[in-house]
């Protein structure tokens, strides 16, 4: 247990060397990524050995501020998180030492490198926290340094508006956790995550308002709908390496935590599964419709990601369902395919990211509308990102596929084994699947067909260089882990099966997994091999075949126009507006303003198309400025002066006694105990107060 | 996963590789015979391929390895797709449980790559092609979904062998309602996916009304013949689904069986054919109301059966 604990602590001795070399960019890089890549190294090998069945003796120490001790442990469901932010952090650093240091003559790269190792330690505390409070810490942590990695430019403006969206959605989020976990500390009476162990089981309304809080709350943080609307504004202004590691792993967190509930507060209802599957597809349709249609590259992989948070959502969605209603093939599919996709889409979106950020590099701007054939200047990271699209839309040979497979296979033994209304449900629900599926190919194929190939429409991808072997070396890393996934299904399904038995078993105490459900993964891999080989058979016929034509090249046939120009190809804009017209209801279609060509000599006209989040601009923006215009009037508390804030803090604390005082003690966990002053050690451990601990957090 | 074959096996899938052409010569057959024409031989399709991959290339020099890699793809993903297809009375060789998702993703992938093939020369025109394809796609493909999970949740199973096997019959009996909806829907699925009239037509001369073709324009000689036999391969996993579902005769004799089965692949390119001599293209926004109407006879026949 203790090697995890060294390797945080590696991270932010490194982090805390970093900002104090910060005057030697190259110095504080070598330390920041270095102690980062040494602490993910460090804890790599302990947490594979976890997935392989060892487990590590859970870590147990007095703390006087919380509820419980202070605890710490490894077990199959954190290591099989723990694994895609080790490996992915590792990946990111190495590619940020390369990324960052085109700043240093602006910049000072201390506090950035600080940042990274205090967003990785903090990911992986919270994944082996075992108490509530140091979750929460955690949690807090990781979302502070992400907001301060966030706004790593933050002399622009935009940047600064994205750092704040991110900062406010995270902290509603947050607010939400901290009510789940003292409702279900109020329950327990303790805030250790194996609080429920040997008590009877929660109260059907209380665990469902655990449910209901940590959707909410941990979905703020995975980026489902509505609460989406920070991901794609915070992810494109990032440094790419972090927008990885946000995108990679850092919204799967939110996923880990429904999970970590999920196995306290005992089994679910049928309906959370509806609930949560719905959720999920709205979120996968939703993110994937505004993926189709951003011009710029990191913005449009931001939605996507949103898309498959809604795909993991819907696949514990009918997890949860194959758990309420004791089906074990159901329950074990649903949770296999989005533990895989966590996996899958950890290593393919980073893949994706870091292929942006060297885009990004080379050519300076994200506008694909002034990109296009990369394919040839940029030989490595498209041929990386052209694989990592083929997984992103979930087809065969690699390893998106795996994962889509595994979910629609878990909605249509739903739909076989389910009584009439659900099955009606999960039918339908793979008829949308499909669609979104569909859709996403549509939205990877414009990505990649524009940003990559064809011709360079913009100087900047005209004279556009390949990167250095820094940034595209974790591309090529990760594009083995895909072909990894790909070829190996059923080992990777191996490695999670202790996981999904953990979240399957404990709540029930019986468990619901089911090997067999996973035996086609080996017939995948069969055929991922297959179409691997054959197509790089039929490919390398083909240019055989061609090899004379290879030698002298004509230009692309214009149609019998004679000269072809870069600007008369076919643009990002008009083919999503195409596919958009003709899919999509009106509020998530561009929004395109013209003026209209009048008259005999008629005037220079023009045109205008945004694809903004609808949500945002006519929810979000007048809520917000609402609240605002309320909170306004509470300005007058706001003095300024030091004491003022003292006498309010007095107050508080008054206030706070007070109450506890009229009410007679703080009922927590069904033993009253009444408060009493910390006057002295002894009196202090014993009490019990939740605000106290709270507080510590803020 | 890989069975044992028998000879009969054997023959079936020989038939199967050696069939698609022969269903584009009977479609132009058909139409020469409603234009009161002699039309090409109906195994002109076979010479145009052997024509083909003797023929010379052009290669854009816009265009990288991606451009080869489109034909490769699309041909890999049609065998493949061919392969999960079951006969009648053959094993399919690749047969497991949720085999038809794997179907609907092998399809996907073919057309991901000739759109990216499509992109790769940076032609307006193709880019056009690949918009179009890919968007008729996203409401070709649930509508083929929704008609397999019919199937599935009638015969209780999740192999297509299970689903279009001997019980389609029975089946007709029970929800024979459903079933005409998803046959219905299924047509006009296989119409747009393999670019034919109402919703495309292959003998157009016009770049700007193609889906297809127009992806394909700078395609020529060899890897255009692997074009060609893929989508004729492609046409023919859909017609056997198709004929499958319309005709699920079970004989007990395995060759009669197969015989049922090739003229019921005749039928439907007979069909095909009549349908493109006596409709004509649909106009460009029209055709994905159409494809909306498939969907929604697969989720209606659905809905019937669950209800």
């Amino acid at each position: 247990m203790e090697i995890w604990l060294w390797a945080i602590g590696a991270q932010l001795i490194a982090g805390l060397g970093a900002v104090m070399v910060g005057r030697w960019p190259r110095v504080a890089t070598f330390i920041g990524a270095g102690g980062a890549v040494t602490g993910c190294l460090l804890a790599l090998g302990p947490t594979w050995r976890v997935l392989l069945g060892s487990s590590p003796d859970p870590l147990n120490m007095q703390w006087d501020a919380t509820h419980g001790t202070l605890r710490l442990g490894v077990d199959a469901l954190s290591a099989c998180f723990l694994l895609p932010v080790l490996a992915l952090s590792a990946l990111a650093a190495i590619y940020g030492a390369a990324y960052l240091l085109d700043y240093r003559r602006r910049k000072s790269l201390g506090p950035p490198w600080f940042f990274f190792n205090l967003f990785v330690a903090a990911m992986e505390l919270v994944v082996i926290a075992r108490s509530a409070t140091l979750f929460l810490m955690a949690w807090e942590v990781m979302s502070l340094a992400a907001y301060a990695l966030v706004t790593f430019e933050h002399e622009k403006p935009a940047v600064r508006k994205a750092g704040w969206i991110y900062l406010v959605a995270t902290h509603l989020g947050m607010a939400c956790l901290v009510a789940m976990f003292t409702l279900l500390g109020s329950q327990a009476g303790r805030l250790d995550f194996d609080l429920a162990v040997g008590l009877p089981a929660l109260a059907p309304g209380v665990a469902a308002a655990a449910f209901l809080l940590a959707i909410a709350g941990f979905g703020a943080k995975a980026g489902f709908v509505p609460f989406h609307v920070w991901l794609p504004e915070a992810h494109p202004v990032a440094p790419s390496h972090v927008s990885a590691l946000m995108s990679g792993v850092m919204i799967k967190l939110g996923v880990y935590g429904l999970l970590r509930v999920v196995t306290i507060v005992g089994l679910p209802a049928p309906w959370w599964g509806a609930a949560l599957g719905a959720i999920g597809l709205v979120t996968a349709a939703v993110g994937v419709s505004l993926a189709a249609q951003q011009r710029h590259l990191k913005r449009a992989l931001a939605y996507s990601s949103i898309e498959n948070i809604g795909l993991i959502a819907l696949a514990l969605g009918v997890g949860l369902w194959g758990m309420a209603s004791r089906s074990p093939v159901v329950a074990t599919l649903g949770m296999a395919a989005a533990l895989m996709h966590v996996w899958n889409h950890a290593m393919m979106k980073g893949l994706m990211f870091l292929a942006a950020g060297s885009v990004l590099h080379a050519t300076a701007t994200g506008d694909i509308e002034q990109l296009g054939g990369l394919m040839k200047r940029m030989p490595w990271t498209a041929r990386a990102m052209t694989l990592g699209a083929v997984a992103m839309a979930g087809l065969p040979p690699l390893n998106g596929f795996i994962s889509e497979y595994l979910i629609c296979l878990g909605l249509a033994n739903t739909a076989l084994a389910a009584a009439n209304g659900p099955g009606l449900a999960a039918l339908l629900a793979l008829g949308a699947l499909a669609w979104i599926g569909s859709l996403a190919a549509l939205a990877f194929v414009r990505l990649i067909g524009i940003t990559l190939l064809g011709s360079p429409r913009g100087d900047a991808a005209g004279h556009a260089h390949e990167s250095s072997a820094m940034l595209v070396g974790p591309q090529v890393v990760l594009v083995l882990l895909c072909l990894a996934v790909a070829i190996w299904p059923h080992r990777a399904a191996q490695l999670l099966s202790p996981a999904i038995g953990q979240i399957l078993g404990a709540a029930a105490g019986e468990t619901l997994f089911s090997a067999e459900a996973l035996t086609p993964l080996s017939t995948l891999a069969t055929i991922n091999v297959a179409t691997l080989a054959s197509i790089g058979a039929v490919a390398t016929g083909l240019m055989f075949a061609c090899r004379q034509a290879r030698k002298a090249k004509r230009g692309t046939w214009g149609c019998a126009y004679p000269r072809p120009s870069p600007r008369m190809q076919y643009t990002g804009s008009s083919f999503a507006a195409y596919a958009a017209d003709r899919l999509l209801p009106r509020p998530l279609q561009s929004r395109v303003k013209r003026t209209d060509v009048r008259g005999l000599f008629p005037e220079p006209t023009e045109l205008a198309s945004r694809c903004p989040d609808a949500l945002e601009e006519n929810v979000y923006e007048p809520l917000f400025h609402r609240v605002a215009d309320l909170f306004a009037h509470l300005r007058f508390l706001q003095q300024g002066s030091i004491r003022v804030y003292l006498v309010y803090m007095l107050l508080a604390v008054v206030a706070a006694l007070a109450w506890v005082q009229l009410r007679g003690g703080v009922s927590w966990g069904g033993s009253p105990s009444r408060l009493s002053l910390p006057d002295g050690p002894a009196a202090r451990p014993t009490t019990s107060f939740p605000i106290a601990s709270y507080t510590s957090i803020f | 996963m890989l069975k044992q074959l028998t000879v009969f096996d054997a023959a079936s899938l020989a038939l199967a590789f050696a069939i698609p052409p022969l269903l584009l010569g009977t479609i132009n057959k058909t139409k020469a015979l409603f234009a009161g024409r002699t039309g090409p031989p109906l195994l002109q399709p076979y010479y145009d391929l052997l024509k083909l991959l003797r023929k010379g290339t052009v290669l854009s020099a816009t265009a990288t390895w991606v451009f080869l890699a489109g034909p490769a793809a699309g041909l890999v993903a049609a065998v493949l797709a061919a392969l999960i297809i079951p006969l009648p009375g053959a094993e399919p060789p690749i047969s497991f449980t949720g085999d038809f998702v794997v179907l609907t993703l092998l399809l996907g992938l073919g057309r991901f790559f000739t759109a990216l093939a499509a992109l790769d020369t940076g032609s307006p025109f193709e880019g056009m092609g690949a918009a179009r394809e890919m968007t008729f796609a996203c409401l070709a493909e649930p509508a083929l979904l929704l008609g397999l999970l019919v199937l599935a949740r009638l015969s209780g199973s999740l192999h297509l062998s299970c689903m279009l096997g001997g019980s389609v019959a029975t089946h007709w009996g029970a929800a024979g309602a459903t079933l005409a909806l998803v046959l219905l829907s299924w047509l006009i699925v296989l119409l747009a996916e393999n670019s034919r009239i109402p919703f495309d037509d292959p003998n157009t001369h016009l770049e700007l009304t193609m889906i297809h073709e127009v992806m394909v324009l700078d395609h020529s000689g060899p890897a255009l013949g692997v074009i060609l036999y893929a989508a004729a391969l492609k046409l023919f996993v859909f017609a056997a689904l198709v004929v499958q579902l319309a005709v699920p005769v079970r004989s007990g004799w395995a060759w009669l069986d197969g015989a049922v089965f090739v003229a019921g692949l005749l039928g439907v390119a007979a069909v095909v054919g009549v349908v493109e001599s006596i409709m004509a293209r649909l106009r460009m926004p029209q055709s994905p109301v159409l494809l909306l109407a498939a969907c929604l006879l697969s989720a209606f026949g659905a809905i019937l059966l669950v209800r």
